[in-house]
């Protein structure tokens, strides 16, 4: 058995069907992961999300650190509460991780990275903040609960002590707020509106009941991947890693250029990159014969050479196959991708798929 | 528990087979098998007209998270596949044993029959 998040007991008393997820015991779906994708996109769902990793940073010069850091710029965040997201890159431009990072007061920052990186991530972060006067403080003591849907704030709003709901409902999209010892962020990886809140390990299991009963639908992992992929949101390790920059991952409008001597770590060899010409985009995929785009399925354009899918899935609210794919810069508007030996038809659009419910493409 | 009706053989990777009056057999996967991928999303059919030999994948059924392949238990030409589950790949689901068949095959060796688990012997390799 792998690591466990504080809500495991919770996740198997409800009948979900666990799997291995990086390493960690999750749960895949609590009987079906369409109903499940549906209840987000029409209602209200939550997620465990306990396995990612929660990281403060704080000292005279975390903002100095963060700038070296990240190829976003944490300078732009001038409100406390604001996130924002974005990419550590190495030095040759390749994406280490993607992250939020909270700005919670001078000196004082939130991170939220992916669990299968957090190893890495870490080493990364205590070696690079060296010549920073900074603290780099790992939160295990915390779990996190997601919160996604029309109706998700509403419903989690009950479950807040009552004191804290109206502050909770006034939060602005990509905002967060410390409450007593909650952390609830306006963010997510639906395309849905909703909440991510932080909540002390020991405390987490009675929120999730609390959510339950609110009528907030527990889902798994497997309609989280549905739900981000219809909105057109990159999977760390199937859509990027350090082999790819954030130009050919369609996450240029992550990267901040100016101001032009912010020198962050990968600044030099995206510049590059951006003068010599990206060869490779990153495109939506709309399947339109009948079967399914999974990842590194052959992308064959007309003329311009071979591409891949990096992530695919079928999408429920679309009732047809999507995926995300990277293609050489001069691919058309269609390609065919290659399934089980036979060439689709898949039309290339800009994600994403869908946002708020409706369908984008 | 999964349900294993006692009328049906099976194989160890999960597919059962019917008997018919012609000589046919209708072959699906299990309620175990519909169960562990979860919704389906996508089943592609063998072509009519082919042969299959037993053990052959010949069908692929896909979740919303995976392809599996879909082996033939037995040797023979496919002479029907449900073309209903093309729409409503969710039918194997809902009715692993009834709608949701897959394909009927023509035996051409009908003593490959007896190679096949029984009902409590396919439901031991489950509990393994």
């Amino acid at each position: 058995m792998g690591k466990t998040t504080a809500l495991h007991d919770v996740h198997v008393e409800s009948g979900a069907r666990m799997v291995d997820f990086g390493g960690w015991d999750m749960p895949v779906h609590y009987g079906s992961q369409i109903e499940e994708h549906h209840a987000v996109r029409s209602d209200a769902g939550m997620f465990d999300v306990s396995h990612m990793t929660v990281v403060d940073v704080r000292g005279s010069r975390a903002r100095d650190f963060l700038q070296r850091l990240l190829a976003n710029d944490v300078g732009k965040l001038l409100s406390p509460g604001k996130a924002l997201y974005g990419c550590m890159l190495n030095e040759d431009g390749g994406i280490i991780d993607d992250l939020i990072t909270y700005f919670l007061g001078d000196g004082d920052y939130r991170m939220v990275v992916n669990a299968a990186t957090r190893d890495k991530d870490l080493a990364w972060l205590k070696d690079r903040s060296a010549a920073f006067d900074v603290e780099i403080r790992e939160r295990p003591d915390l779990s996190m609960i997601a919160v996604q849907g029309p109706n998700a704030r509403e419903k989690a709003s009950a479950c807040l002590p009552e004191a804290q709901r109206e502050t909770a409902l006034s939060l602005q999209p990509f905002f967060a707020v410390r409450l007593g010892d909650l952390f609830v962020a306006r963010t997510g990886y639906t395309g849905e509106d909703g909440w991510e809140i932080i909540v002390p390990s020991d405390g987490a299991a009675e929120l999730w009941r609390a959510l339950d009963s609110a009528g907030v639908r527990p889902c798994g992992l497997g309609a989280r991947d549905t739900l981000r992929l219809e909105a057109g949101m990159n999977l760390y390790g199937s859509d990027m890693d350090e082999t790819t920059t954030p130009l050919e991952s369609g996450l240029g409008w992550t990267v901040a250029w100016d101001p032009t001597d912010r020198d962050f770590i990968g600044r030099r060899a995206l510049e590059a990159q951006r003068a010599e010409g990206v060869p490779r985009k990153f495109v939506g995929l709309l399947l339109e014969d009948r079967g399914v785009l999974r990842a590194h399925q052959r992308v064959i354009t007309e003329d311009h050479g071979d591409g891949e899918v990096t992530s695919g899935t079928f999408s429920p609210t679309l009732n047809r196959s999507i995926g995300l794919a990277r293609v050489p810069a001069g691919a058309g508007s269609t390609v065919e991708v290659e399934i089980r030996g036979k060439r689709l038809t898949a039309r290339v659009v800009r994600p994403p798929f869908v946002r708020h419910g409706k369908a984008r493409v | 528990m999964s349900d294993v009706p006692g009328d049906l053989k099976y194989t160890k990777s999960h597919e059962w087979v019917r008997e018919e009056e012609d000589g046919s057999v209708l072959v699906g996967i299990t309620d175990h098998a519909q169960s562990a991928l979860g919704d389906l999303v996508f089943v592609e059919p063998p072509e009519e007209g082919s042969e299959v030999a037993a053990g052959d994948a010949c069908a692929v059924v896909e979740s919303v998270k995976a392809a599996s392949d879909v082996y033939s238990p037995v040797t023979g030409e496919v002479t029907e596949a449900n073309d209903a589950l093309s729409d409503s790949p969710e039918l194997v689901n809902q009715d692993p044993y009834g709608d949701g068949w897959i394909m009927r095959i023509q035996l051409s060796n009908p003593s490959e029959l007896d190679e096949l688990l029984d009902a409590a012997s396919y439901e031991a390799t489950l509990e393994d």
